[in-house]
């Protein structure tokens, strides 16, 4: 019994030599795996146009229907999309959503993902209901990252 | 008068001392499980987490003590003094350095040289029992009373080879005084001469502090918490404290007769006492990492028919090289 103790002693000891597994999380960060599904983000061309055209399949893909959409008609003058029509109200209920990953896959023109940010807290359940200034990104080229996210081919532009 | 504020001062510093390094123990256990667990360990609170310590003491001074109701509130709040109180009195009679001279006074660095110390640290240990067994009884609930039993069964076991461990080097330094333990061991430490008896004492010392892999009373797995399943707050910090208390009592003991107490080269006396001390923490720390707990009937199978009748032959054979030697 006692060399048995013995050997598990030497065991521990020699895991104590070994470089430690715990990320330290606030001061370091781990890199998101490629397709992590966090926090949505509504995009928008390369010149600032919407992707979004208010097609509410996104809403009718969600299977806990945490996506609201209304849809407006684009002023021909002042475009706030490529398509005819575009977003007027987009709101998500982060509460609700459990980052399936359905609306991204159902958007014709890459304006929903799921994004890498994890860190959304909110002290009050309000809070976690984003509308679409909270959604939208200011310019897609801010975050490379989700370029894996739609694949550009595959897209149904309504140019 | 004068002895008396020399004595005062000495009670002050050595319990100071001890509650202080107790406390940091806790810490220091956790930074150790965590060096074997490939983890870090409480590292945020202060530089390397170092007043972690002192957050959990704020944190269980705050909290509210809850008495159970069917508890019996005298003894329920009694007990955890019981268990403090003479671990950390078993500390006075062990020397934590050599003389100094201090004012113009040589002052012995040793709270209280008691002629019968290795006696009045065993009688003190035993006390000890009867906090658990009286905190587990008070508490008036199934799992602390199964950890009290279990406890009290286990300490009368090993408190007996703990005692037949330390008799050799007793018998071999021909005093039960501690500071002349460590006076003759002035060449050589007593491991040389005990080797059994150190390991005997070793694995006696996990068992008479509750520590895994003899963590039996307070087995979290099956008994929840054991004896202290139904105590909070400060009570709960006692009982906490009282194991550091008496695992650090005993790593001194064990320094002090195995390994030449405060003697070494070099460094100065306390600072080669707490070396040892806390080399021991180590080892108390280390083993609760490594091993698992034993199952009861192997505790007491360990206990009455392996450490025992060691402990005895260990002993014989001592007095019988020592009668041979003259």
């Amino acid at each position: 019994m006692l060399a048995e103790i013995a050997r598990g002693l030497w065991l521990t000891l020699k895991h104590s030599w070994r470089s430690r597994v715990t990320v330290q999380y606030p001061d370091e960060r781990e890199e998101m795996p490629k397709g992590y599904r966090g926090l949505h983000k509504l995009l928008r061309w390369e010149d600032g146009l919407e992707r979004c055209v208010g097609c509410k399949l996104c809403s009718a893909a969600c299977p806990v229907d945490c996506i609201f959409v209304e849809s407006a008609e684009n002023d021909p003058a002042r475009p706030t999309s490529k398509g005819e029509r575009y977003a007027s109200v987009y709101e998500i209920n982060e509460l609700r959503c459990i980052f399936c990953g359905y609306c991204e896959e159902a958007c014709p023109v890459g304006a929903i993902v799921l994004g890498n940010e994890y860190e959304f807290c909110q002290d009050h359940r309000d809070k976690f209901l984003y509308a679409k200034r909270d959604l939208l990104v200011r310019r897609t080229e801010d975050y490379p990252e989700l370029k894996a996210r739609y694949d550009e081919k595959r897209l149904l532009t309504y140019v | 008068m004068a002895d008396l504020a020399v004595m005062l001062v000495k009670v002050v510093a050595a319990f100071g001392a001890l509650l202080l390094l107790a406390a940091y123990m806790t810490w220091a256990e956790r930074r150790v499980f965590a060096l074997v667990q490939v983890r870090y360990g409480p590292n945020r609170v202060g530089p390397a987490g170092l007043l972690q310590p002192i957050a959990d003491g704020i944190k269980l001074m705050f909290k509210e003590s809850v008495i159970p109701a069917q508890a019996d509130k005298l003894i329920f709040v009694l007990a955890p003094l019981v268990s403090l109180v003479p671990a950390m009195a078993a500390f006075a009679v062990i020397p934590f350095g050599s003389s100094v001279t201090l004012f113009g006074r040589q002052v012995d660095l040793i709270v209280a040289d008691v002629n019968v110390g290795v006696l009045y640290i065993f009688a003190l240990s035993g006390i000890g029992v009867y906090g658990i067994v009286l905190g587990a009884w008070a508490s008036n609930s199934k799992y602390p009373l199964l950890g009290g039993l279990r406890s009290a069964a286990q300490l009368i076991s090993y408190e007996l080879s703990l005692g037949m461990s330390l008799l050799g080097v007793v018998l071999i330094a021909g005093s039960l005084s501690l500071k002349d333990i460590v006076a003759a061991q002035a060449h050589y430490p007593f491991i040389l001469l005990q080797p059994l008896g150190f390991l005997l004492f070793l694995v006696c010392m996990l068992a008479e502090t509750n520590r895994s892999p003899f963590d039996l009373p307070e087995a979290e797995s099956e008994l929840t918490g054991g004896f202290h399943t139904e105590y909070s707050s400060m009570h709960f910090a006692m009982y906490f404290l009282a194991e550091y208390c008496s695992m650090i009592t005993l790593s001194a003991v064990a320094a002090t007769f195995f390994l030449g107490g405060w003697r070494g080269p070099l460094l100065p006396p306390v600072v080669w006492f707490l070396v040892k001390v806390v080399a021991f923490m180590f080892f108390f720390m280390w083993v609760r990492a490594t091993t698992p707990r034993l199952r009861y009937d192997q505790l007491m199978g360990f206990g009455w028919k392996v450490l025992l009748p060691l402990a005895i032959l260990n002993v014989v054979a001592t007095a019988g090289v020592m009668a041979f030697l003259g």
